[in-house]
C-alpha cells in the first residue's frame, strides 16, 4: 500500500536533485531548471499532506498559488537571461561578473 | 496495482529529475523537464488532486516548458554546436546536498507522521473554486497582481529601447 512516505521519499529525491542542478550549473537556463525541480518536489510535498490529512482544500490550494508563482519567476527570470545574454554574449554565469565587488 | 502504477509515475518522475540534473546538453535537459512535470502530473492524479494536475500540465508542460525551449534556443548561436551546459565545482555542491538530503531525510523517517487513511477521491473543482473566493480571496487577487507586476515586467525587460537619445546609443 502506498503511503505518505512513498511520496516524501520522492519529493526529496527530486528537492536533492533540483538543489544540486542549482549549485552546479553554470548555465543560468540550468539554474532556473533546478528551481523548477524544487517548486515541483514542493507541490508533490504539498499535495501528498493534503491527501493523508483532513481532506481539506488548503494544501491543493497552496500548490496552485506555488505554481503561479513558479509561472511568474520563469517569465522573470527568462526575461533577465536573455537579457544577460544581450548584454554579455553568454549565459554562462561566471562571465557575468560585472557587479562583482 | 495502485502500488505499480506509483512505482512507475514516480520512476518516471525521478529519471528524468536526474536527467535535467545531469544531463550535458541543456536542451536535453529542457526535455527532460517536460518528463518530470508529467510524472509530477502523475502523482498528482495519484493524491486525487484532478485540479491541480491539470494545472500543472497546462501552467508547466504549456507555459513554462515553451518558455525555457524558447530562451534554450534564443541564447545559443545556431552555428555554436556545443550547447554550453558544463557543470563546476560538484565535489562541494554533493556534499552540501548529502548534508540537506540527510537532513530532510531524517526529518521525514524519524518524524511519526499522523497521517490518516485516504477518503475516496472526490472531484476537487467546485471546493477549490469556493474556497478560492471565500476563504483565499485577498491571496487570490495578490496572485492577480503579482501576474500582472510580472508580465508588464518581463515585457519591460525584453523590449528593444526605441528611442536611443533616452538611453545612451543603443538602439
Amino acid at each position: 500500500m502506498i503511503g505518505l512516505d512513498h511520496y516524501l521519499v520522492v519529493s526529496l529525491i527530486v528537492f536533492a536533485l533540483g538543489l544540486f542542478c542549482v549549485l552546479t550549473r553554470r548555465n543560468a537556463i540550468g539554474v532556473l531548471m533546478g528551481v523548477e525541480l524544487m517548486l515541483n518536489a514542493a507541490n508533490i510535498n504539498y499535495l501528498a499532506f493534503a491527501r493523508y490529512s483532513s481532506g481539506a482544500y488548503d494544501g491543493q490550494i497552496f500548490a496552485i498559488f506555488v505554481i503561479m508563482l513558479a509561472a511568474a519567476e520563469a517569465a522573470i527570470g527568462l526575461a533577465i537571461v536573455l537579457g544577460i545574454y544581450q548584454t554579455f554574449q553568454s549565459i554562462d554565469l561566471e562571465a557575468t561578473e560585472t557587479l562583482r565587488g | 496495482m495502485s502500488a505499480l502504477v506509483f512505482y512507475l509515475i514516480a520512476g518516471v518522475t525521478v529519471a528524468s529529475a536526474a536527467g535535467v540534473a545531469f544531463s550535458r546538453n541543456i536542451l536535453y535537459s529542457a526535455f527532460a523537464l517536460m518528463g518530470l512535470f508529467m510524472g509530477a502530473a502523475g502523482l498528482f492524479v495519484m493524491l486525487a488532486a484532478d485540479f491541480v494536475a491539470v494545472v500543472q500540465v497546462l501552467v508547466y508542460v504549456g507555459g513554462i516548458l515553451v518558455l525555457t525551449l524558447f530562451a534554450v534556443m534564443l541564447t545559443h548561436r545556431i552555428s555554436d554546436v556545443r550547447v554550453s551546459n558544463r557543470s563546476v565545482g560538484s565535489l562541494p555542491a554533493l556534499f552540501i546536498v548529502a548534508a540537506i538530503g540527510a537532513v530532510m531525510a531524517k526529518a521525514v523517517f524519524a518524524t511519526s507522521w499522523h497521517a490518516i487513511s485516504p477518503r475516496v477521491a472526490q472531484p476537487t473543482t467546485y471546493g477549490i473554486g469556493n474556497a478560492l473566493l471565500t476563504g483565499y480571496l485577498l491571496p487570490f487577487e495578490v496572485a492577480s497582481v503579482v501576474l500582472l507586476a510580472a508580465l508588464i515586467g518581463a515585457v519591460m525587460l525584453s523590449r528593444k529601447e526605441l528611442k536611443p537619445d533616452e538611453r545612451g546609443s543603443k538602439g
